[in-house]
């Protein structure tokens, strides 16, 4: 078996805070005792483009875990899915992806 | 045979079986909540509509806030200026569908706050002795309104 190398940041010259910006962002939807089940599963659907399969499970673990991770980018990919998300009046925050 | 007040149409819209004080309700609850958005005198059920984007940076949120709160104000206020203007329809277009869905939706987000509703609310009976019960049966109206509209609305997308 090849042991795959694991890549390593090297920090050059030159390189600003851009790049900590850079790093990718989570946008999680959290459980509320307001939005229906099936308006969040429309939603992720209409937003994302999501299967309504694959709809229903990220709806069931924001409803059965608390949270689900619905779509992960730049900051300022994950800040527009957040807006949208908020426009639909769902609870949607954004954080660094670990 | 449970009588839908919200269905698709064959040809894509959404039609509205509402009785004359249904239409009188859903004309005057939108207006009311615009004017409330509009000005708000520190009303906390409110914030939920205006909910934070950053939970562990609050200078990434507060920039959020100052950018984007306007945007999103506006877009709420009109959806709710378009169910206002379409609660004597009879039939409603794509985009009236949406709006409707996202001004029923801020309507139930406002009430429910202020009501400090729970998950299972819509199954339970409402306690005639309990004071939030005409707010309470005001919230199920709506959410059983709200669930019609997304089931007559998600048939229009792909599997």
């Amino acid at each position: 078996m090849t042991l795959t190398p694991t890549p390593v940041r090297v920090d050059e010259p030159g390189i600003d805070d851009a790049e900590q910006a850079d790093r990718p962002w989570v946008v999680i939807v959290w459980n509320d005792p307001i939005n229906l089940m099936s308006y969040v599963t429309y939603v992720l659907q209409k937003l994302f483009g999501y299967s309504k399969d694959k709809a229903t499970l990220l709806m069931l673990d924001v409803h059965q875990k608390g949270r689900a991770v619905v779509s992960n980018g730049t900051r300022e990919r994950a800040e527009m899915d957040v807006f949208r998300l908020h426009e639909c009046g769902l609870w949607a925050t954004m954080e660094h992806d670990v | 045979m449970e009588k839908h007040r919200i269905e698709r149409t064959p040809d894509g819209q959404v039609a509205l079986r509402l009785g004359a004080d249904e239409r009188l309700l859903l004309q005057d609850l939108p207006a009311q909540l615009r004017e409330l958005i509009a000005d708000p005198a520190d009303d906390p059920s409110l914030e939920r509509l205006f909910p934070p984007a950053y939970t562990d940076h609050p200078e990434h949120n507060a920039e959020y806030r100052r950018l984007m709160t306007d945007d999103l104000r506006s877009r709420h206020l009109a959806a709710l200026a378009v169910m206002e203007a379409s609660a004597s329809a009879d039939r409603l277009n794509a985009e009236e569908a949406g709006a409707w869905l996202s001004a029923l939706n801020s309507l139930r987000l406002v009430l429910g706050t202020r009501l400090d509703v729970s998950e299972d609310l819509i199954d339970a009976d409402i306690d005639p002795d309990d004071p939030r019960a005409p707010g309470l049966a005001l919230y199920a109206y709506l959410s059983w309104l709200e669930e019609q509209l997304v089931e007559a609305l998600a048939d229009d997308l792909d599997e």
